[in-house]
């Protein structure tokens, strides 16, 4: 069946089965290879996407449950400018080991920030929650999040 | 060798060398790797923990299926039937017998993923069922089923030192208990997976996920039957391995070779998460039981231990995780008479390989309450005790080495009892709530020891290219710990180079000579010598260019802020290298390094067992709920003394993450398996940490630093594993009353146990 969506601000059209999951549409059909499957079942949040804007684990969603609406990955993240704070703080704050996780964590963060630009550690823990990282123990990623909300307060009032 | 510091740099030199590509989404883990016209497999497997097979019922059916190219089974092996680990009993598929659910039997390539999936589920096996043995002790028992081994026994170490009995004699205190731990498993985010490629002259390329690419090119070598010039292996960015990754990926590898030599195409061999469970290899669960012995003053006169691991169905790591369970059992402290023994067992379950702190975890747990078990007994403050036995330079550890002038050890304990504040922790909880404190101490021989002293070695290459630029080209892995950063640090810190200068290129095994494998904390102390060889090699060119300008001899060089510096003047790095090249001076070198004087005596158990030891110190803070049972750790606070700090950051994520994954250990991941199946074989049935589950861990770097290390250095990655899940449990106890001796320690076992009215006594042992 034919499936248009809004990818990262452009429109796309695939021809897929209905029930595909989102990943596997993102990564097989369109080269969207930020997105990862660590599980395939709504367990890890190394798939996160913004789906009108709310984080979603995309193994979760069909492919068809995303038709005229507005689909965002890293990729649109990154290149939009959205994300450089982010994506600096976890730079900084060594917040990146393996990295299998990291874009999950960094599409989750912009969700929170975005929301709520000055959030307590508590509220960044609540916000990541779905994103599992075997690597860091989590301490770094709280760090960079916090980091990355001071940013944006001297530097970048978009987010 | 000099021990000097690394120089100071800016703060944004601080970032990982592999930051950028991973937070920008483009680091290219395996199945991001695009090939044209692949193919994709599937594994057959035993639905069975135990048994003969028969036949292959609808092969025929299976090869026709829509999409399937392949079909293998096991008499189509064109080598050796063998992936080799520490023995030789691993068929790459099963032929005769299964012995444990999941285990690989045949194999299956088709257009798609989904098609080679149908075709794998739709096999039939036809195999009579045995009766398994799923349990270590039951294993030893004399009418056990035959699994594996020598009479189920996959290995056996011990350890004989002073008198035993004579020990025991001199004590006026003995306390002895038996501590169980579960099967823990590693939780990489991305599951196995290799392509692989039959590429010119008839060789053939994998890439994948893994720690040990020299393991998988031997592995490929002996399933293919072909020469080692015809094997090519390259690690894929390999997200997490924890040991998970050490010997497993030599047999997705070897399956995706098969299909490739088969089919002459490019394979693409993936695990999903449930497959993933069930047939990669697992922490090993564990029995031990302990004995201390001491004086009233709380000397430590003997200890006599027993540690027996279930190693499933299959031998892999096992004797080496054994060993490395002895070799620490009796805890970090000078004990003059022991006894010791360590089994690992053969049962009809997945089979236990390597996992963080290899098979040390396990005895820390064990021995780290027993000593605090025994201070209540001799009314004596666990640290107090703690400090009347520790290791310290001059001791001896269990099997006589003496340990050198790199020992942090006191430093760690005391650092972090300041940190946490210890002294000041009673409270007076009035409500369900308790609070409580507890410790641990560790001691870590780092790398592979005598027992593994055969790929006790690495490789390195260091290239300089016409601009100053460096190639290095390196036989460890970068798995998330921060190896290409260390790597890059100590060829540019060696170099006097900046650190955008050094890429470090992704380990090939035709690149460099078998550098053994990436665990076991050894990249930077091994791996890291390997690097720092080549780049003094070529720096000793550098040093002749530089000093046939200046006018001097070679040695009246220094190196200090990017210059080459004499009495008679100075040269920017980069102008060095062109003079360098100008008098066509050697620009690149290979690196080596060799781990010397370790040893073992299988007989007394005795000898140089490591070459150096890390030493560390965990005290954390709980809050029990006595209504319901729940744990939640407060603080942790873990020293670590590693010689000296390469690069702090990675160091500090090592000491986090490693603490986080003894959480899970102690109070979370509970994997069940019933008849030898595993029942929970996912994220959400097996429970990981998550954010609202943790503390934020407290790292503290201690340096004591050790000659022989790259500046100094010693080893991380294992050791912030091991020490946590004691101090949990001892401050469960500080907060309950009661001491708790198996991990997981679930809300359940609590509750169970502070419904009781006393603390029963364990029952005695035969």
């Amino acid at each position: 069946m034919n499936i248009s969506f809004i990818l990262n601000g452009n429109k796309v059209k695939v021809e897929v089965s209905p029930e595909k999951p989102l990943l596997r549409v993102l990564r097989e059909d369109l080269d969207v290879m930020s997105v990862k499957e660590g599980c395939g079942r709504g367990e890890c949040g190394t798939c996160t996407v913004l789906l009108d804007e709310v984080p979603v684990t995309s193994c979760m969603v069909a492919a068809g449950q995303v038709r005229g609406r507005e689909i965002t990955t890293l990729e649109g993240l990154e290149s939009s400018g959205a994300i450089s704070d982010l994506q600096q703080a976890f730079k900084e704050a060594g917040a990146v080991q393996c990295g299998f996780c990291t874009p999950g964590f960094i599409i989750s963060a912009y969700a929170l920030l975005k929301e709520n630009p000055d959030p307590s550690r508590d509220e960044i823990r609540v916000a990541v929650s779905g994103n599992i990282c075997r690597c860091t123990g989590y301490t770094k990623i709280i760090d960079a999040i916090e980091l990355a909300a001071k940013y944006n307060k001297g530097l970048n009032n978009e987010i | 060798m000099p021990v000097a510091t690394p120089k100071k740099v800016k703060k944004d030199s601080n970032i990982r060398v592999d930051a950028q590509r991973k937070v920008s989404g483009k680091a290219k883990f395996i199945e991001d790797v695009e090939y044209k016209n692949i193919l994709h497999g599937a594994t057959i497997r035993s639905p069975v923990t135990h048994g003969r097979i028969r036949g292959f019922k609808n092969r025929d059916e299976i090869k026709n299926m829509p999409g399937v190219k392949a079909v293998i089974t096991a008499d189509e092996i064109p080598g050796d039937n063998i992936v080799p680990f520490v023995k030789e009993d691993y068929p790459c598929l099963a032929e005769k017998e299964v012995k444990f659910y999941g285990q690989a039997v045949a194999l299956v390539a088709a257009e798609t993923p989904e098609e080679a999936k149908a075709a794998a589920e739709t096999a039939e096996l036809i195999i009579d069922e045995y009766p398994g043995i799923y349990d270590s002790i039951e294993s030893m028992t004399p009418d056990a089923v035959y699994v594996g081994g020598d009479d189920n026994v996959h290995s056996y170490f011990k350890i004989r030192k002073g008198n035993i009995d004579e020990g025991f004699k001199g004590a006026d205190v003995i306390v002895e208990r038996v501590y169980n731990s579960g099967h823990q498993v590693h939780c990489y985010l991305e599951n196995q997976g290799m392509i692989a490629e039959p590429i010119q002259n008839g060789a053939i390329s994998v890439k994948g996920s893994m720690q040990c690419p020299f393991y998988v090119h031997n592995a490929l070598v002996k399933v293919l039957g072909f020469k080692y010039s015809k094997v090519r292996v390259v690690q894929a960015d390999t997200g997490g391995g924890f040991g998970g990754k050490e010997d497993m990926p030599s047999i997705v590898a070897a399956h995706a070779a098969l299909l490739a030599n088969k089919t002459g195409m490019p394979v693409s061999l993936i695990y999903d998460r449930e497959e993933d469970f069930h047939t990669m290899s697992k922490r090993h669960p564990s029995r031990t039981r302990i004995k201390y012995g001491a004086t009233t003053e709380g000397k430590l006169v003997a200890c006599e231990a027993e540690y027996i691991v279930n190693g499933g169905a299959f031998c892999t790591l096992s004797p080496i995780v054994a060993w490395r369970g002895i070799i620490h059992i009796t805890g970090p402290y000078e004990i003059e008479n022991i006894k010791a023994d360590s089994y690992a067992m053969a049962t009809n379950t997945v089979p236990c390989g390597a996992f963080r702190g290899f098979g040390q975890p396990q005895v820390n747990f064990a021995n780290e309450i027993l000593i605090d078990e025994l201070a209540e007994k001799l009314n004596m403050d666990p640290v107090e005790l703690r400090k009347k036995n520790l290791l310290k330079p001059g001791s001896k550890t269990a099997t006589n080495q003496v340990v050198g002038s790199s020992c942090g050890m006191a430093e760690t304990l005391d650092k972090t009892l300041d940190k946490i504040k210890f002294k000041e922790h009673k409270g007076n909880d009035k409500g369900p709530v308790k609070k409580g404190m507890g410790i641990s101490t560790v001691f870590y021989g780092v790398g592979l020891g005598a027992e593994g002293k055969y790929f006790a070695k690495a490789g390195a290459q260091v290239h300089i290219k016409e601009d100053g630029t460096v190639f290095v080209a390196i036989g460890n892995v970068e798995m998330g710990q921060g190896a290409e950063t260390v790597f890059n640090r100590i060829c540019a810190d060696t170099l006097g180079c900046s650190y955008d200068m050094v890429e470090i290129l992704e380990p090939d095994t035709t690149r460099v000579p078998d550098s053994g494998p990436t665990v076991a904390s050894r990249a930077t102390l091994v791996g890291g010598n390997a690097v720092k060889d080549a780049a003094l090699k070529v720096r000793d060119s550098l040093f002749k260019a530089a000093a046939q300008k200046m006018g001097v001899k070679p040695f009246d060089i220094k190196i200090k802020d990017g210059k080459y510096i004499s009495d008679e003047g100075e040269i920017d790095y980069v102008d060095v290298v062109d003079l360098a090249y100008l008098s066509r001076e050697r620009v690149a070198a290979q690196g080596w390094y060799k781990v010397e004087n370790v040893s073992f005596d299988e007989k007394t158990g005795l000898g140089d067992a490591y070459p150096v030891y890390s030493y560390s110190t965990n005290a954390c803070e709980v809050e029990v709920d006595t209504e319901t049972g729940v744990v939640k750790v407060n603080r942790l606070v873990a020293a670590h003394d590693v010689g000296k700090t390469i690069h702090p950051p990675s160091a500090e994520g090592q000491i986090q993450g490693g603490a986080a994954q003894a959480i899970g250990y102690a109070l979370y991941e509970n994997l069940v398996l019933e008849e030898g199946k595993i029942v929970n074989p996912s994220l959400s049935g097996y429970t990981i940490p998550t954010t609202m589950d943790l503390c934020d861990v407290e790292p503290i770097l201690v340096e004591s630093a050790y000659d022989e290390g790259p500046f100094g250095a010693k080893g991380l990655g294992e050791p912030p594993m091991v020490g946590p899940a004691a101090a949990i449990l001892n401050a469960i106890h500080d907060a309950t009353g009661i001491w708790f001796r198996k991990i997981p320690c679930l809300p359940e076992d609590i509750v169970k146990e502070l419904n009781k009215d006393i603390n029963k006594e364990p029952k005695e042992l035969k």
